[in-house]
C-alpha cells in the first residue's frame, strides 16, 4: 500500500483558541483527525495521509466546505485516513473542530506537562 | 362449415388426464394415495411433462421446491425438452444448469439474486431466451392470464396422503402458484419435509394437488431478513433519525414496508428510542407490510406495532411470531401463514409509505440496482415503491403527499403515495449512489433488453434521504428543481459538486431540501448507543428468548 | 443509554471511565511518537500508535492508565506501543499511584515490528510484576471486539485483577492461530459459539481467570475498577502458590474436557446451554459455587 499525502491551506480564517485534540480511529473506512493551535496568521493548515488514492478532489471540496462552516484559524490538522467515505471525513472533522474548542474553554486547569 | 356442436371444449383437460394415466402406469404400485416415493421423482416428471410446457419450479424469496429441481435436471432432454420455465426466484444453480442441458429453453421470471451474474453470462451466450422480467405480482398475475402453468412444482413443509398441504410459517407463493395451475387443467406437484397423518392446518386443500413427495431432506430456506445490528453505522443512523423526524413524523406514516438493508434496519432500531423520545409512538409505524425482521422486535415489545402482513417468514423467527398472534397473522395450530401475492397488494394499495436502499440513482430520482454483469431482476420493490394511481382510499400521510404535489402541478384532488429512496453518497469502496446514466442502460444493450431495468421511477420518487439531507421532490417545481434537489443531497459524488449553489440554498430555503440541522438534528447525537439493540443477542434477549437466531448469526 | 465499552474507542473509554476533565495524556500527538518502522513499510501509522497513555482520577483516586485501540492494527504491540506500556508501569514503581489502569485490547504483537514487538510484550509483563512488587494494583479491563490475545494474553493473567464482560475474549493464540497450526478439525475458528466458549468472558470468569464479570457499559467497567482499587492487591507468597495449586487442579479435573461445556458441566452446571443467554445479574448469582476458584 503507497500511502498519498495531501496539503490544504485556507486563508482568512478567524483565529481559534484551543487545546490540541484528536477524534477518530485510524481503522479501515475511518480516520483520525488532530487539531492543534498554530500560528499561521489566520490560516488553516490541513494535512492528509490517505492509504485511499485518487481523491484529492473530493478532498478538496470536504475540507473547503469544513472551512467554510467554523471559519476556524490559525489551526493546524492532520488526518491519518484509512479509506472513510466524506461522510465520515466531514462527521470527524467537526468533531475535532468541537473537542479542541471545547477543551480550551475548560474552566479547570490542565495539569502541567511533565519532563 | 364446421358443426359448432361437434366442437370440443376440453382439449386442455383431456391432455392433463393422459398425462395422469401416463403416470399412473409408469408409478404403478409404488404409489399409494398422492404419495410418490422420492425414488420414482424423475419417472413422474418424464411422465407427466411435455415438449413445451409452462412449468412453474417454486423458487421463491426464501423456500426452494431444491429437491424437485434437482430431480428435474435428470430428466431425459430426449423425452423432455423445450420447457419455459417460469419462476419468481432463480437461486439455485440447477435453475440454470435445466438450459445448458436442453431442458429448458425460455425463462419468465422476476428476481435472480444469487445467480445474477451466470444469467447475464448465459443470456450474453445465447443459452436461454428470457421473456420478461417481472416484479413478484407482475408475474403471479400472467400465471392468470397468459403465462398459466402446466404444471406446478411446489415446497411445502408436510402432507397427508390426500394431499393437503401444510407450508408452516413460509407459505410465501404458494397459493398463487397452484390457485393458477389446479383451477387451469394443469399438474400440481409438492415436495414436502414430512408425510403426516393430519396436517397441522390445511394450507392448501389436497383436492388442488395430484402428487405428494416426501423429500429425503427438508428443503433449503434462506434467512435473506436478519441484519446483525452490530453492522449498522452511526451515518445509517443519522440517516434513520432524519427519516424518523423528517418524514415519519412529518406526513404522520401509520402503514408502510421497509426494504431489506442496514438502513431500515436502522429506523426499527430507533423506533423505541429515538421515535419514542419525539412522542411519536401510537402515531407513527403501526400497520406494516413486512417479513418478520428480527430488527423489529424492540419495536413490537415497544408497543409500537399493531399489525405485520409478511410476504414470508424469517428462519428463527417462528416461536416469538407465534407467541405474538397480535401482531402477525397466525393459523389455528400458531404459526403465521404469511402470502406473497397479498402481502404485495398490501404494499401497493394499502401503504402510505415505501422506503428502501438502491444502488444507483441518476438526476431524474430514477433508481436500479443492475450492474453491467448481472440480470438481478426486481423482487417487489417496484410494486410496494410505485404510486399506487388506482388506490382510491384517503388517509392523512396520503393527502398530505398528494397536496404537496398538487403545489406543483395542480390537477383534481387526490393522494399520493411517499416512496423513499435512502442511500449514503458513496458506498463502499467510494462507488458513488448518484450516477449521470445508469448502469442500467448498458445492461439493457448487452442483453438485448427492450427497456433499462429500473427499479423505481423517478416520476415515483416522492422523496431522497442522503447524510446530506432530505430531497422533497413533490415540491419542485419543473425538472431542473427536481435534479437540483437531488444534486443538493449527492454530497461530494461528481452530481452532487456539479450543483448550482444558488438554486440548491433557494430550495432550502424553501424546505424542498432539509439538512439535518434544518430539521433539528444534531449530528453528535447519531451514535450506535440510539439503536434498541446493538447484537443479535441484544434482539433475542429483547424477544425474551423466543427469537432463535441461526447458527451464522450467534456467536453463543 | 448504555454507553458500550464493547464498541468504544479507546479514547472514549478513558474519557467514560474517569473523574471528568482528569486525565491527562503522556506523550500526545503533538509529541509526534509514533512508529518508525511502518513509515519505512508505507503503512499508515496512528497518532498514538495504537496506545493512550496518561495519568487520571477514578472516583478521585490517582491512577496511571494505558488504553490499547483495537481499532488500529487490532491493538498490535509495536516498538512505541510497548514501550509506552511499559512507561507507564515503571513510572508507578517510582510515583506509587493508587493502581495501574490497562484496557487491554490486543491480537499480540505487531507483525510488522515483530522483534521490537516481542520484547516489549516481555518488557510489559516484568514491569507488571514490578509495580505490583512495589505495591500498585495493575488492574486489567477485557471488553473490547478484538479481545485480548498473544503475549499480551500472558501479561494480563499476571496482573493483579481482570475484569471482563462477557463480550470480552482471553486467550494465548488467537483462534486463527490455533486453527492454522492444530487444523479446522481441533478448532473451526470460525464457530463463533465455540471461540466464545473457549476465550470468552464468561468461561474465563468460570474458570477463574478474571475475577470479576460485568455487563458491556463504560460504568459497569467503571464501578468494578472502583471496587478493585478500593480491594487491593495480594501480592504474598501464600497468594501465589494458592495460585499455582488451582492451576495444577485445572489440568487433573478439567484435562479430560473437549468443550468449554463440559467444564461447566463439571463445574455443577446443569444446563450448561441456558449459560450463554443469562444476563449478567442472573450469571453472576448462577455461577456461585459453580467456579473453578
Amino acid at each position: 500500500m503507497t500511502m498519498e499525502n495531501l496539503k490544504y491551506r485556507f486563508d482568512g480564517g478567524k483565529p481559534t483558541p484551543g487545546v490540541a485534540a484528536i477524534v477518530g480511529v485510524l481503522g479501515s473506512g475511518n480516520l483520525e483527525v488532530m487539531v492543534e493551535p498554530a500560528a499561521l496568521g489566520g490560516a488553516c493548515e490541513i494535512e492528509v495521509s490517505t492509504a485511499a488514492r485518487g481523491f484529492g478532489a473530493i478532498w478538496q471540496a470536504v475540507m473547503g466546505d469544513f472551512f467554510a462552516r467554523h471559519r476556524a484559524g490559525d489551526i493546524r490538522i492532520l488526518v491519518n485516513d484509512a479509506g472513510a467515505t466524506p461522510a465520515i471525513v466531514s462527521l470527524r472533522l467537526d468533531q475535532a473542530i468541537e473537542t479542541y474548542t471545547a477543551k480550551g474553554q475548560m474552566p479547570k486547569q490542565m495539569p502541567k506537562k511533565e519532563k | 362449415m364446421p358443426n359448432p356442436t361437434e366442437k370440443i371444449w376440453d382439449h386442455e383437460r383431456q391432455r392433463r388426464n393422459q398425462k395422469l394415466a401416463r403416470a399412473a402406469s409408469a408409478l404403478g404400485a409404488s404409489q399409494r394415495d398422492k404419495v410418490v416415493p422420492a425414488d420414482m421423482a424423475v419417472q413422474l416428471l418424464e411422465a407427466v411433462l411435455e415438449p413445451g410446457d409452462r412449468v412453474c419450479l417454486e423458487g421463491n424469496n426464501q423456500k426452494q421446491a431444491d429437491f424437485l429441481a434437482q430431480a428435474l435436471t435428470r430428466v431425459d432432454p430426449a423425452r423432455v425438452n423445450k420447457l419455459h420455465m417460469l419462476q419468481s426466484v432463480l437461486a439455485l444453480p440447477e435453475h440454470l444448469d435445466l438450459y445448458e442441458l436442453g431442458i429448458a429453453e425460455q425463462l419468465d421470471f422476476s428476481f435472480s439474486g444469487p445467480q445474477a451474474a451466470r444469467l447475464a453470462r448465459m443470456v450474453g451466450k445465447g443459452q436461454i431466451r428470457i421473456g420478461a422480467i417481472h416484479t413478484y405480482l407482475e408475474l403471479f398475475s400472467r400465471y392468470f392470464v397468459d403465462l398459466t402453468p402446466h404444471v406446478a412444482l411446489v415446497v411445502a413443509q408436510s402432507a397427508d396422503a390426500q394431499g393437503n398441504l401444510y407450508t408452516g410459517p413460509n407459505t410465501e407463493d404458494t397459493p398463487a402458484i397452484i390457485e393458477a395451475t389446479a383451477f387451469k387443467n394443469g399438474i400440481v406437484i409438492a415436495q414436502v419435509n414430512e408425510l403426516v397423518d393430519k396436517v397441522p392446518r390445511v394450507d392448501i386443500p389436497g383436492d388442488w394437488v395430484n402428487f405428494v413427495i416426501p423429500s429425503p431432506r427438508p428443503h433449503f430456506i434462506e434467512p435473506l431478513f436478519t441484519r446483525d445490528p452490530a453492522q449498522i453505522s452511526e451515518i445509517q443512523v443519522l440517516m434513520a433519525m432524519m427519516a424518523i423526524k423528517g418524514i415519519y413524523a412529518e406526513y404522520g406514516v401509520q402503514r408502510l414496508n421497509h426494504g431489506i438493508g442496514f438502513d431500515t434496519a436502522a429506523i426499527e432500531l430507533l423506533l423505541p428510542t429515538y421515535a419514542a423520545s419525539l412522542g411519536l409512538k401510537g402515531k407513527i409505524c403501526s400497520h406494516w407490510a413486512l417479513n418478520p425482521h428480527p430488527a423489529m422486535i424492540p419495536a413490537i415489545e415497544a408497543g409500537f406495532v399493531k399489525s405485520i402482513h409478511s410476504f414470508g417468514s424469517e428462519l428463527g423467527m417462528e416461536n416469538y411470531i407465534a407467541a405474538r398472534p397480535d401482531v402477525f397473522f397466525t393459523g389455528a395450530d400458531g404459526t403465521m401463514r404469511s402470502n406473497r401475492a397479498f402481502s404485495q397488494a398490501a404494499g401497493h394499495y394499502a401503504c402510505d409509505l415505501f422506503i428502501g436502499s438502491t444502488l444507483q440513482i441518476d438526476l431524474a430520482g430514477n433508481s436500479s440496482t443492475a450492474t453491467l454483469d448481472r440480470i438481478s431482476g426486481f423482487g417487489g420493490a417496484p410494486n410496494m415503491g410505485a404510486d399506487a394511481a388506482g388506490r382510491r382510499h384517503a388517509s392523512p400521510a396520503w393527502l398530505r403527499a398528494g397536496e404537496q404535489a398538487r403545489s406543483q402541478r395542480p390537477g383534481i384532488p387526490r393522494g399520493r403515495k411517499l416512496v423513499v429512496q435512502m442511500v449514503e453518497t458513496f458506498r463502499e469502496h467510494m462507488q458513488p449512489a448518484f450516477v449521470a446514466e445508469l448502469d442500467a442502460w448498458k445492461l439493457a444493450e448487452s442483453a438485448g433488453m427492450p427497456l433499462p431495468p429500473v427499479m423505481i421511477y423517478g416520476d415515483d420518487v416522492t422523496h431522497i434521504l442522503t447524510e446530506e439531507g432530505i430531497a422533497n421532490l413533490l415540491l419542485c417545481a419543473n425538472a431542473e428543481e427536481r435534479e437540483q434537489a437531488i444534486r443538493g443531497v449527492a454530497g461530494y459524488t461528481e452530481m452532487g459538486l456539479g450543483r448550482d449553489l444558488r438554486i440548491v440554498e433557494n430550495l432550502r430555503d424553501r424546505g424542498v431540501i432539509q439538512r439535518a440541522e434544518d430539521l433539528g438534528i444534531d449530528k453528535r447525537d447519531a451514535t450506535r448507543d440510539l439503536l434498541a439493540a446493538r447484537s443479535i443477542k441484544d434482539l433475542v434477549r429483547a424477544s425474551g428468548g423466543l427469537y432463535q437466531p441461526p447458527v451464522r448469526f450467534r456467536n453463543w | 443509554m448504555i454507553h458500550s465499552y464493547y464498541e468504544s474507542s479507546a479514547r472514549a473509554r478513558i474519557a467514560g471511565l474517569l473523574d471528568a476533565d482528569s486525565f491527562h495524556e503522556w506523550l500526545f500527538a503533538e509529541d509526534r511518537v509514533t512508529s518508525p518502522h511502518l513509515a519505512i513499510l508505507e503503512q499508515p501509522a496512528a497518532f498514538d500508535d495504537g496506545v493512550i497513555i496518561g495519568q487520571g482520577s477514578i472516583a478521585e483516586k490517582q491512577i496511571f492508565i494505558a488504553a490499547q485501540e483495537g481499532g488500529f492494527m487490532g491493538g498490535a504491540v509495536g516498538e512505541v506501543h510497548g514501550a509506552k506500556i511499559v512507561g507507564v508501569l515503571e513510572r508507578a514503581v517510582r510515583d506509587h499511584p493508587a493502581a495501574v489502569l490497562l484496557l487491554l485490547e490486543t491480537g499480540g504483537v505487531r507483525l510488522q515490528e515483530a522483534n521490537a514487538g516481542l520484547i516489549a510484550v516481555s518488557e510489559v509483563m516484568r514491569a507488571i510484576l514490578s509495580a505490583r512488587a512495589a505495591g500498585v494494583p495493575v488492574i486489567v479491563a477485557i471488553g473490547g471486539q478484538y479481545g485480548c490475545f498473544g503475549g499480551m494474553g500472558i501479561a494480563a493473567r499476571c496482573a493483579s485483577t481482570i475484569i471482563m464482560s462477557e463480550e470480552g475474549r482471553l486467550g494465548l493464540s488467537g483462534p486463527e492461530v490455533i486453527e492454522t497450526a492444530r487444523g479446522v478439525e481441533e478448532y473451526d475458528s470460525r464457530d463463533r459459539a465455540l471461540v466464545w466458549r473457549t476465550v470468552g468472558g464468561k468461561h474465563r470468569y468460570l474458570l477463574g481467570e478474571c475475577d470479576m464479570i460485568v455487563p458491556d457499559g463504560i460504568a459497569a467497567f467503571q464501578h468494578a475498577i472502583t471496587a478493585s482499587i478500593e480491594k487491593g492487591d495480594d501480592w504474598s507468597l501464600a497468594a501465589l502458590e494458592q495460585e499455582h495449586q488451582l492451576l495444577a487442579d485445572r489440568v487433573k479435573r478439567f484435562g479430560a474436557c473437549k468443550d468449554g461445556r463440559d467444564i461447566w458441566r463439571e463445574l455443577g452446571w446443569a444446563d450448561p446451554d441456558a449459560l450463554a443467554m443469562m444476563d449478567n445479574d442472573e450469571f453472576v448469582a448462577a455461577a456461585q459455587g459453580h467456579r473453578a476458584k
